[in-house]
């Protein structure tokens, strides 16, 4: 059981609970945050997947550092469409 | 009903986190060594860590789409607030120590950033982090009520947002007659991917900063 290992397996542990709490939770910010915890479940898999043989593997690594970025950036877009929700002028 | 639905949820999930478990520690090696791969290209790669390589030279068309999707992020962000009558601030009266210490560590952020960006060709850093940095210090000053919230953007912001793309794309399209999208001739390779990414690192912090500031309280500057 490598670190790597252990990173890989915690992060799907994450991404089940933060699944459920998309399933679960009503509250649009809670569901985004949960949401963007799935996200987060996925890049730790991917990291400690690739380095499960103890050597860090460059290229995931920058494919989890493009999806970090572009998970903000979605999170961003969801939270301005959750305040127009919640804002409720439905003139749109 | 809801106890049936929480129930029914804990169950599949227990049961998908046991299948994926069991899935990820049942995995055979790795077919193809990228680690070798890469390591075999660095000399031609144009800078000496592995990361900044992969990012910008051996899959450059990932983080040229990615700048894409951020672009089209702030878009969306932009028609959702667009039309939204700006709700007045509501915080109280500015806090004399946070604002000093924000002005304080502002151009600290600002030379990290910097050092960041350069550092990128040969350790970890690089234009996402350099960015973050600059992002995370226009959101500091606009917490501490140094800087007001970001109306709608006009010219010159929007081209400083679109700037890092459009580098990107010009220096792609001049590099077509290399035979493959973002192939850099090795001579110019440190060259070009600094350039890349020095408009990468403002255009990633005024857009990750935009993501915020456009959707702060907007009015009167409090």
């Amino acid at each position: 059981m490598t670190p790597g290992l252990i990173y890989a397996l915690v992060g799907i542990v994450l991404f089940v609970l933060a699944a459920g709490g998309v399933i679960l939770l009503t509250h649009p910010v809670r569901r985004i945050l949960a949401f963007n915890l799935m996200g987060s479940g996925v890049f730790l898999v991917l990291v400690g997947l690739a380095q499960r043989d103890g050597q860090a593997d460059p290229v995931p690594q920058a494919m989890v550092l493009t999806g970090i970025v572009v998970s903000v950036a979605a999170t961003a877009l969801a939270l301005a469409l959750a305040r127009r929700l919640a804002a409720g002028d439905g003139d749109a | 009903m809801r106890e049936a639905v929480r129930i029914a949820v804990l169950l599949g999930g227990g049961a998908l986190a046991v299948g994926l478990i069991a899935a990820v520690l049942d995995l055979p090696p790795p077919a193809v060594d990228l680690p070798e791969a890469v390591a075999a290209h660095m000399a031609q790669s144009g800078v000496e860590h592995p990361v900044t390589a992969v990012l910008l030279n051996f899959r450059g068309y990932d983080t040229l789409l990615e700048v894409a999707v951020l672009l089209l992020a702030l878009l969306g962000v932009l028609t959702v607030v667009g039309n939204e009558a700006g709700t007045p601030g509501t915080a109280g009266a500015p806090d004399p120590v946070l604002q000093t210490l924000a002005r304080l560590a502002t151009p600290l952020m600002m030379l990290a950033a910097g050092y960041l960006l350069w550092a990128g060709a040969h350790r970890p850093g690089g234009a996402f982090q350099a960015g973050a940095i600059l992002a995370a210090a226009a959101v500091l000053l606009n917490l501490a009520g140094v800087l007001p919230a970001w109306a709608v953007p006009r010219f010159w912001l929007r081209l400083g947002m679109a700037g890092g793309l459009l580098i990107f794309l010009a220096i792609a399209a001049g590099l077509l007659g290399q035979g493959a999208l973002l192939r850099y001739p090795p001579e110019w390779a440190g060259t070009l991917i600094l350039i890349i990414e020095a408009g990468l690192a403002l255009s990633l912090g005024l857009i990750l900063a935009g993501l915020f500031l456009l959707l702060g309280e907007r009015g009167e500057r409090r």
